[in-house]
């Protein structure tokens, strides 16, 4: 690594004096700042504008837990878990088919939110561990391939016709298949505040509800926006909540054995450690929480269907932990917040706002009728038809990132901090030479 | 070799012992429903026949695509996320060059160009040279991709571990793939013509198919031969195995490694075209969704080695596609991942394991 490189990681790390929350807080405030531009340039009124933010927001504390929990996986314990969608799959399922209505199609088992949540939670702990038992035998690529390919066959399964409706001991149950599946929100305690039936939307207001949605609608927000504010709100606590539970198992007794399994396997079992149940331990942890973030975010509808549940959505929480530095909690709640905010949705919302940036009938139908007025120096066509196709154009740039990321820095963001291992503070008594520290990347470079 | 060593190996065999005889047990079940299957006549021969073919076809292709994906794991040492979107490059290359030599003069550039031109159709009994020059085209342009990707992004990372470059290949698999659905839109295309039909003993055949059989096998049996018999193939096969003791006995590491690219990145272009071919569609993420079943074939075969990666093909292809006898539709790719899943449980080294690139 050469001395530039280091110094970016420096000169972030200095910028705010190593401290966590003043970082967050100041990327976010640099996300809503380029929103701000955007929905101002686009011509939103204030609800647009407010409803953006809060999706911003939404978007980030969801990616914030999902990344939080790879990096127990990833940034911990070395695990290369790229099956992260599967496991959020099992978590939402469990949960809706254990929820959902005994009536409805498909029916469910009618139990109370907390069951199905916690059912979910420990569904997904399960099949996460089944996935483990390989991690225990392979080599971390091979690993990675069947990770994938559980992820899928889990897809495959809620997608099939067969399983949309199945009957066991007499009660009938189902994942509805491609057509998905309904069953109440997980918002509905929160619903509660304001609805006297939190499970109808058409339900009469509570006395609160009326007053909250009285004050606000002077300022012309919608009651639908509150509501869904407020639950944002709920998912950022948890997201704290994740943040909070990971660091403490990152400084416990377990979570230094999980970073010695990281840096070398074999010393720590050496050391009499049996390293492959921390793994499976490590794991299991790692996919309830995937499932509870799947849960909070995709399953937030009350409603899912497989389409939620591509490989794609993996790969996107993996590259937001590249991209904060695998191993750093900030890291990979500041990568959850650049990738989903700054690489997913901006480009999303210029996409859809293209026509208020360039004039419809400037813009091509095809690359050729853009390339081709470069002939005549004519560059409107071609930036046309690239704001009009942003959705593709900022994957190739996610992509790009990534590889630069691999090559230039691999450690990310935020890689590359030194982590207080022992329980007293040595770092100030050590003699040994600045280049010689030791290894907080995840053995990146080790042979 | 200790005492401990033969117990570990004893309770090693022991725990692996269940599983195997598990598995065995399950595909000798498997094998005695078949044959009830076709004595009580629930089953035709002829649907069977059908079936194995139609699995013997796409595995043909899928173990022609795991041949570079198998190389370049075993030679540059790691899992390439991005062997998918070769597949998808190479389809796409051909396909366009294919449609401008049918159809140049007739339709404009541009259209022929983004393969949006319908009236074209083509079928290898009307238009022969086309669809060759096509396959041609997919086989060079996907090797010229694989060069500069290679250049630009995997030789400055030459000694960097298997997973951060197995990262960076997922970056080029998103960049490839995104680009693809920047010039030809994320729709799916519909790109020959249907093609004439064939009766070969009892089973009928599309051209198509033919041609996707005979190609495949025909370019499986060249990669053989060059492994076998010219002195690259054994520089190859040296550097899978040991790629130090390689460069110290004076093998040119950088240019085995340049003719990896080349043999792999030439038949994986040829392995889209022809799967298209056969499919007659195709879109701008049909690659991705193969590279779990080319990953299955590879490994099931045994990573680096070449044969491997052909039987491979073949047994996930016939697999994906027989499963259908006892799953319902929707299930029969995840009985191929499972298959992979199995083996990898059971002997991680494939079929044929420990033998490198031969």
């Amino acid at each position: 690594m050469s001395a530039e490189q280091e110094g970016i990681g420096a000169r972030i790390e200095s910028l705010f004096g190593g401290n966590d929350f003043l970082m967050v807080v100041a990327a976010m405030a640099f996300i809503y700042a380029c929103f701000l531009a955007v929905t101002i340039a686009i011509g939103l009124n204030t609800v647009g504008t407010v409803n953006t933010l809060r999706n911003v927001t939404f978007f980030v504390a969801a990616y914030a837990m999902l990344v939080l929990a790879l990096n127990l996986h990833w940034g911990y314990t070395g695990l290369f878990n790229i099956g992260v969608a599967g496991f959020m799959a099992v978590g939402v399922y469990t949960m809706g088919i254990l929820t959902a209505p005994p009536g409805g199609t498909p029916p469910g088992l009618g139990l109370p939110l907390w069951v199905g949540i916690i059912g979910g939670m420990l569904g997904a702990a399960i099949v996460g561990g089944i996935a483990a038992l390989p991690a225990l035998r392979l080599e971390a690529d091979y690993l990675a391939i069947v990770t994938v390919a559980f992820s899928e066959i889990i897809r495959l399964a809620v997608n099939s016709n067969t399983l949309q409706e199945f009957t066991i001991l007499g009660t009938t149950l189902g994942t509805g298949g491609g057509r998905g599946i309904s069953y109440p929100r997980p918002s509905e305690p929160i619903r509660a505040v304001f609805y006297q039936d939190p499970s109808s939307p058409a339900s009469a207001t509570t006395p609160l509800g009326e007053s909250i949605f009285t004050f606000f609608e002077g300022f012309g927000i919608t009651s639908s926006v509150v509501v869904d504010s407020v639950y944002t709100v709920a998912i950022i606590l948890v997201a704290l909540l994740f943040y909070w539970l990971l660091t403490r198992i990152g400084n416990s007794p377990f979570g230094r054995v999980l970073k010695a399994i990281r840096e070398d396997e074999l010393v720590a079992s050496s050391l009499g450690k049996d390293t492959r149940l921390f793994k499976i331990k490590a794991f299991m942890v790692g996919c309830a929480l995937m499932g509870l973030g799947g849960i909070l975010w995709l399953g937030a509808s009350g409603f899912v269907n497989p389409l939620s549940f591509r490989p794609n959505i993996t790969f996107y929480i993996f590259i937001a932990l590249i991209i904060g530095g695998a191993g750093s909690n900030t890291g990979a709640v500041l990568g959850g917040a650049v990738f989903s905010a700054l690489l997913f949705l901006l480009p999303q919302l210029i996409n859809q706002n293209a026509g208020q940036f360039i004039e419809r009938g400037v813009t091509p139908d095809t690359i050729v009728g853009a390339l081709a007025p470069i002939a005549s120096a004519d560059l409107l066509p071609l930036v046309a038809y690239a704001v009009e196709n942003m959705a593709s154009l900022r994957f190739v740039v996610v992509g790009l990132l990534l590889i630069y990321l691999m090559q230039n820095r691999p450690e990310g963001l935020l890689g590359h901090r030194s982590e207080v291992a022992s329980a007293v503070d040595l770092s100030e008594r050590t003699s040994r030479p600045a280049d010689a520290r030791p290894a907080t990347d995840g053995g990146e470079t080790d042979e | 070799m200790g005492v401990s060593d033969t117990y570990t190996r004893g309770r090693e065999m022991v725990v692996e012992r269940p599983m195997a005889v598990v598995v065995g047990a399950v595909g000798v079940l498997v094998l005695l429903d078949l044959a009830r299957q076709l004595a009580t006549g629930s089953m035709a021969v002829s649907r069977l026949l059908t079936l194995l073919t139609d699995g013997i076809v796409v595995g043909l292709a899928v173990g022609l695509a795991g041949i570079g994906l198998s190389m370049t794991y075993s030679i540059l040492n790691f899992a390439n996320f991005g062997h998918g979107d070769y597949v998808t490059s190479g389809a796409f290359t051909g396909w366009a060059v294919a449609y401008i030599v049918a159809g140049i003069g007739t339709v404009s550039f541009g259209d022929l160009v983004l393969i949006e031109a319908n009236n074209i159709g083509l079928n290898i009994s009307q238009s022969p040279v086309a669809v060759l020059l096509g396959l041609v085209a997919a086989g060079v342009g996907t090797i010229a991709l694989s060069l500069v990707l290679d250049r630009v992004v995997y030789r400055p990372m030459r000694d960097s571990d298997g997973i951060s470059l197995l990262i960076a290949s997922i970056g080029v698999a998103l960049a490839l793939r995104y680009l693809i659905a920047f010039v030809w839109k994320t729709g799916t295309k519909g790109v020959t013509a249907s093609p004439a039909k064939i009766d070969l003993a009892g089973v009928t055949f599309t051209s198509h198919e033919l041609t996707l059989v005979f190609g495949s096998a025909g370019l499986m049996l060249g990669v053989h031969l060059l492994l076998q018999r010219t002195k690259l193939g054994k520089a190859m096969r040296a550097m899978a195995d040991n790629k130090s003791l390689a460069r110290v006995t004076g093998i040119p590491t950088e240019r085995v490694i340049r003719m990896t690219w080349i043999i792999g990145g030439g038949l994986t272009g040829i392995a889209g075209y022809l799967l298209v071919l056969e499919r007659g569609t195709m879109s701008f993420s049909f690659g991705w969704v193969l590279l779990l079943l080319i990953f299955a074939a590879v490994i099931l075969g045994g990573i680096g080695s070449i044969y491997g990666a052909m039987a491979g093909g073949l047994i996930i292809g016939v697999v994906d596609a027989m499963s259908i006898i006892w799953l319902p539709s929707g299930l029969t790719r995840a009985a191929a991942f499972l298959i992979l899943i199995v083996v990898l449980l059971i002997k991680p080294e494939g079929l044929f394991g420990g033998v490198k690139t031969a």
